[in-house]
């Protein structure tokens, strides 16, 4: 969502504005001295720059002032704006593109911190297990729940079932470590060849374990690893594919709009610093982050958790920050536009309370952003690398740390960096037996070296070449790397697996912003971008927790006092000196093994590195292509733990460079959304307004259909004692040409034109003469657009020298205001004149028939009714059933017939006075389907149903509305170009079926023979409106016919199903056509 | 109108859902107060900002026209919102707009002027209570912060899928003026009573 800057109200979103397309094209001066040529220039032809591009916009929903803007059409950057009538002003420069994670000294400063060689904090106070078998907190159902570790309520304990079987767990667990604790850890089978898939990782990169929510919310495909356990879950494994819910959903959802001038997504320890160091500034900070609690990969690996909750609380002190827990930023659009979903009531299950949205949307608008959105552990394709106990290895240390939960007893890491060491020895000190680590590095350094003290083989240069076992991993084999001799098989229910870190960049890209390739990290990484956004952390690809810490710092307080506030330097953690780091190698395919097990690279779509070849084997060159051709990228996780290594294993097949390949594209969301979070409380009832007038209750209680004419809500008819629309509407049209019929027209858009220049501005806006109206009369009047074509139409009134209230059709009201404030704005800013909506201003009601005088007299005793006093096309003020009422002398229907219009506060007591009035007579209320029989009986076009956009008034018959005295006026220049005076344009005439019964539905083709000839048909034109008539006795219809008035007399058909309906073409007013009725 | 007729009482475009209304307002216990504000006094009045006239209607109202763009003015018992650069809308209490209209008049002279009245075009709704911007928020772009939009702010924007005027009352306590096209506002009352939901 673009966000404008109206000259006037300043910046607002691009949803309040109309495009009003390219600017200074003034209308020519004198147009009546254009060849066709050069006016077809100026209707048709405008510029296509790409670039800076002066256009013309309305703050329609504001101010309604029309203004310039010039916009970049590459980037849809606004560039500047400027009032109408200033010159553009001088060229103003793109935003530039700045580096996402400028390098600044300050941060540098703290990277150092911290002192002395200790081992990772996670592996103090860890109880080792003694065996296989489990023990402790989780009891026995729970065999591989750790006794100790995890932040799990273990006074909580919950039931769940999955796949139907009762499962304890603890609130605190998500699905997939409660299954964990419970020794499951296949989770599914794959989407085509079926194979048993296990829980991959701990977070919103799961590709395995997806799963079916059966209760107490049905909802398919979601990650097991991100599920919060509850009473009463019920889920099942997923062939790959969910199935959506039959029954509707009954859970709110809602939506807000959400102001800040930071904000952070991500409370890990970037965003947590960042946070810190904002928190105080005064600045309105948002910190978002999509887990129940702040901390992100600390949770996972147990350390500083003290400096975690010391920070939150300062947060929630803080009385301008605002944290939103299960919050996931999934969106990152133009102008810092930013949507959010946070589940607020999921994790209750049955608990949720009734009354609170279970999801909601947060349309963020920041000043400022800082993604610390962390990275994601990247996998290896190796032979059979997806069986079951497979998982990546910092994802194990997050199930053991933060949920207790132990994903296997004896495990082989299989690395290619130094992170997976980190996992290992923490595993070993929660009590797994990690029997070797695998390290495709030659020499692995101090890592290793710290990995062989603590009992652990270090196989340095090797890799995995296979793996064994069908619901679970049983044995993994390892050889030399990229040879197939010297194999070594170990026994091992946990095989995890470190294919180095991919930066979460997804947000940064979505912003517009520039990846890079980074040689060291061997991943992509944010680069540059043009929206006021850093990127601290982990996602910007530092990895060493100080330096993780100190971006997060840095970006926070530079994004704060870049809007004017002062930040703090926040408290950072004592990081412990680190081993030094041995350089990640960089590896996608992994060399060696048996060569017909499938290597896979994206595990939710089962594509493996064969497809990949087959895709670069038929010629493509682009991670794009491969992608649809294999569809590795494209499952609900969109790739996440698989995007880079696709990339590098094609870069691999084609034998070039991953930095030259680049990465798939970036969109939104994230994470997969709702359809029912994105629609909020936009559905049922409230999915679009419904317009109503003041007589909307009468209409209801008396049984009216009603009919949707824009947003209005009008009484279609009002069918009594089980009649159908055919019979009812045949009714209320003898009705009202017999006796008397009514009917709210209320709806009609009504505008008030004020000033002197009143009269000069509607001559130019309506095809013909307003300015010589007598204060006192009502004109019908045409408008149309400079093309000629019609475009509304309606009565003025001249209410006074000055004034005139015009009427426009109901669906055209705002359009017909905004085109009048167009001209006035742009065109003619010299006319002293005024526009104001006064649609609901009046409450309208039509008296119809030859008795509505007899009516309207018993109802108006001070108003003299006869027809010398008040004639057709007049209109007076009186009080009608002692009401006030300025009543008009109109007709729609060619009927003597009256409009009074009353204020809407009392237009219900009107039409009530009327109906009472009229009962002696019979007066029947009439909706829109009789009012449009009545008009086309009498011929009378409407503009949207009989006209298209392609149609001149003298296309419908209408000569006589078109000023032949004034020298200009909109459409005028027009009516002289050689397209508009071609003898076979459509003109409206009327159709008579040869058979008075047979009916032809609106739309229906008119050709010239009685035979169908072979494709392409010639069509000579087509049904605009079609109806049966009471007054004659038979079906008729109005259509658009090429030359149709010359046609007057000839036999056309028109191919109804596989009928020739045989109809006669004749003028198109049927009813009255010496106009005897108007006067009663 | 609304002085005469004495047989017809005057029915506002939000009658039919007071009572709703009236029942959240008390199911929030003080959290959010929504009520109609039916029948006041609306004037549109548009003439130039720079031109004698704006001085002359700003004595003759005892009120100074917001020159400031989405501010609004407030004295005694009437309030001037700024709509556009040469077009305001007078809000006054209920019945006073022919008088409104006629001072208007009388004080611009021959200066040219619009005014029209348009006190039913839309209706007023009172959004109150601790809670009122989170409620409006829900289906408000505007910043609506204290600091962005305090007392004394008005603008012209959309609220769930309909256009408004919204008006921050000048004593901070005093809420929101809401005003909607009486069309609209049956769609909008359904629409603040779903939001307000989870504060009742």
């Amino acid at each position: 969502m673009l966000l404008i800057p109206c000259p006037w109200c300043g910046p607002r979103d691009e949803a309040e504005f109309h495009y009003g397309g390219q600017a200074h094209v003034p209308y020519p001066q004198d147009p009546a001295s254009l060849s066709d040529q050069e006016w077809a220039r100026y209707l048709f032809f405008r510029d296509n720059t790409k670039g800076p591009f002066a256009e013309r916009w309305t703050h329609s929903a504001g101010c309604r002032r029309w203004f310039n803007a010039v916009r970049d059409t590459s980037t849809n950057e606004i560039l500047t704006v400027y009032r109408t009538g200033e010159e553009r002003p001088a060229p103003v420069e793109p935003r530039p593109a700045l580096s996402a994670r400028p390098a600044l000294e300050d941060e540098a400063v703290q990277a150092e911190a911290g002192s002395g060689g200790a081992a990772p904090s996670g592996v103090e106070g860890a109880e080792p297990l003694q065996d296989g078998k489990g023990r402790g907190g989780g009891g026995e159902t729970n065999p591989f729940r750790h006794p100790t570790r995890g932040r799990i309520d273990r006074d909580t304990p919950l039931t769940f079932t999955f796949d139907g079987t009762e499962y304890r767990g603890y609130r605190g667990d998500t699905l997939a470590s409660a299954l964990l604790a419970n020794g499951v850890v296949q989770a599914g089978t794959s989407i085509k060849l079926g194979r048993p898939r296990g829980i991959f990782s701990a977070g919103v990169e799961e590709p395995n374990a997806v799963v079916q929510i059966e209760e107490p919310f049905p909802e398919p495909m979601l990650p097991a690893t991100t599920v919060e356990l509850y009473d009463g879950l019920v889920a099942t494994s997923l062939p790959g594919q969910g199935r959506l819910a039959t029954a509707p959903d009954a859970a709110r959802y809602d939506a807000v709009h959400t102001h800040c001038d930071l904000l952070i997504v991500g409370a890990g320890p970037a965003g947590l610093a960042a946070a810190a160091a904002a928190a105080n500034s005064g600045a309105r900070v948002i910190l978002a982050d999509d887990q129940p609690e702040p901390g992100g990969s600390l949770l996972g690996t147990a350390e500083h958790l003290d400096w975690v909750r010391e920070v939150t609380e300062q947060l929630d002190a803080a009385p301008e920050v605002r944290v939103l827990p299960r919050t996931t930023v999934f969106g990152y659009y133009d102008d810092n536009h930013l949507l959010a979903v946070e589940r607020r009531t999921n994790h209750l299950g049955t608990d949720a309370p009734e009354n609170v949205s279970r999801e909601r949307v947060h349309r963020i608008r920041a000043r400022r952003v800082v993604l610390a959105t962390g990275a994601h552990e990247r996998s290896l394709a190796f032979p059979d690398n997806d069986r079951p106990g497979v998982m990546l290895a910092s994802s194990a240390r997050t199930h053991v740390n933060r949920h207790g939960a132990l994903p296997g007893r004896h495990a082989v890491v299989f690395t290619t960096n130094d992170s997976a060491y980190a996992a290992a020895l923490d595993l070993t000190a929660a009590g797994l037996a990690v029997t070797a680590i695998v390290d495709t590095r030659p020499e692995p350094g101090e890592w290793a070296e710290r990995a062989r003290a603590a009992g652990i083989e270090v196989l340095p240069g090797h890799a995995v070449t296979g793996t064994e076992g069908e619901d679970r991993l049983t044995a993994v084999t390892v050889a030399p790397y990229g040879e197939s001799a010297g194999q070594r098989q170990f026994a091992a229910d946990l095989l995890l697996v470190s294919g180095g870190w991919n930066p979460v960049a997804h947000l940064f890209s979505q912003s517009g912003g520039k990846l890079r390739h980074d040689e060291t990290l061997g991943s992509f990484v944010p680069d540059t971008t043009r929206q006021a956004v850093e990127v601290a952390g982990s996602a910007s690809g530092a990895l060493d927790p100080a330096t993780v810490l100190a971006q997060g710092a840095a970006a926070g307080a530079r994004a704060v006092a870049a809007e004017g506030y002062r930040p703090e330097t926040p408290r950072l953690p004592q990081v412990p000196a680190q081993p030094r780091q041995t350089p990640p190698m960089h590896v996608y395919v992994v060399p060696g093994g048996t060569d017909d097990a499938p290597r896979f690279v994206d595990l939710q779509r089962d594509v493996t590195v064969d497809d990949l070849a087959r895709a670069t084997g038929a010629g493509l060159r682009s991670v794009e292509h491969t992608k649809r051709y294999t569809t590795a990228g494209t499952a609900n996780d969109q790739g996440k733990t698989s995007g880079v290594l696709a990339s590098g294993v094609v870069a691999e097949l084609l034998g070039v460079d991953i930095s030259e390949l680049g990465t798939t594209t970036f969109r939104p969301p994230y994470t997969p959304v709702s359809f029912a979070a994105l629609a909020g409380r936009d559905r049922g009832a409230l999915s679009d307004p419904v317009r109503t007038t003041a007589i909307h209750e009468w209409h209801v209680a008396h049984g009216a259909l009603f009919e949707n004419v824009g947003q209005w809500k009008r009484p279609w008819y009002y069918p009594q004692d089980g009649e159908d629309m055919e019979a009812a509407v045949l009714r209320e049209c003898a009705a009202t040409r017999e006796s008397v019929g009514f009917m709210d027209a209320s709806t009609l858009g009504k505008i008030d034109v004020q000033g002197p220049d009143a009269g000069v501005f509607l001559d130019r806006l309506y095809t013909n003469m307003m300015s010589t109206l007598k204060v006192g009369m009502i004109r019908y009047g045409v408008m149309c657009r400079p093309d000629g074509m019609v475009f509304d139409d309606g009565t003025v009134i001249r209410v006074a020298q000055d004034r005139f209230l015009a009427t426009t059709t109901t669906g055209n009201a705002a359009a017909v205001l905004d085109w009048m404030e167009e001209w006035l704005q742009t065109e003619w800013p010299e006319l002293e004149v005024h526009c104001t909506s006064v649609t609901e201003q009046w409450a309208t009601v039509a008296l119809v028939g030859p008795k509505s005088r007899e009516v309207l007299g018993s109802l108006a005793p001070q108003l003299a009714v006869a027809n010398d006093d008040f004639p057709f096309m007049a209109w007076r003020e009186t009080t009608v059933a002692g009401i006030e009422a300025r009543v008009c002398r109109i007709s729609f229907s060619g009927e003597l017939a009256y409009e009074i219009n009353v204020s809407p506060w009392q237009g219900l007591a009107l039409w009530e006075a009327v109906y009472e009035a009229g009962a002696p007579y019979g007066i029947t209320p009439y909706g829109t389907e009789t009012m449009h029989v009545l008009r086309a009986e009498k011929g009378y076009p409407i503009i949207g149903q009989d006209t298209d956009g392609t149609v001149t008034p003298q296309d419908l018959g209408m000569s006589w509305v078109v000023s032949k005295k004034k020298p200009d006026f909109i459409g005028k220049r027009s009516y002289s170009r050689a397209d508009t005076v071609r003898p076979d344009r459509k003109h409206l005439v009327g159709l008579l079926p040869e058979d008075p019964g047979t009916f032809l539905p609106e739309g229906t083709h008119l050709i010239a023979d009685g035979v169908l000839p072979a494709p392409p048909v010639p069509m000579l034109g087509h049904v605009t409106s079609s109806y049966r008539s009471a007054a004659l006795g038979r079906t008729f219809a109005l259509a658009l016919i090429k030359g149709g008035r010359d046609r007057i007399g000839e036999l056309l058909y028109a191919p109804v199903g596989d009928q020739l309906v045989p109809v006669t073409v004749t003028g198109p007013v049927l009813y009255d056509p010496e106009g005897a009725r108007r006067d009663g | 109108m609304a002085e005469t007729a004495p047989n017809a009482p005057l029915r506002s475009p939000l009658s039919h859902v007071a009572d709703r209304l009236a029942a959240a307002t008390r199911a929030s216990g003080g959290a959010i107060r929504l009520a109609e504000l039916p029948f006041l006094a609306q004037i549109d009045l548009r003439l130039d900002a720079k031109g004698p006239a704006a001085e002359a209607v700003g004595l003759a109202l005892d009120l100074q026209l917001p020159l400031q763009p989405n501010t609004a003015v407030r004295a005694g018992e009437s309030t001037a919102l700024w709509l556009g650069p040469d077009e305001w809308l007078l809000v006054g209490p209920p019945g006073t707009e022919r008088d409104l209209e006629s001072r208007i008049r009388e004080a611009a002279g021959d200066e040219p002027v619009s005014v029209t009245d348009v006190s039913a075009q839309r209706t007023t709704l009172l959004v109150t209570g601790p809670h009122a911007r989170d409620l409006l928020a829900h289906g408000c772009s505007l910043d609506l912060h204290p600091r962005v939009f305090g007392p004394g702010r008005c603008a012209q924007t959309t609220l769930g899928r309909t256009q408004v005027v919204l008006a921050a009352r000048e004593e901070p306590r005093a809420g929101f003026w809401v005003l909607v096209r009486s069309s609209f506002a049956g769609y909008l009352a359904d629409w603040l009573l779903d939001a307000a939901t989870e504060y009742v």
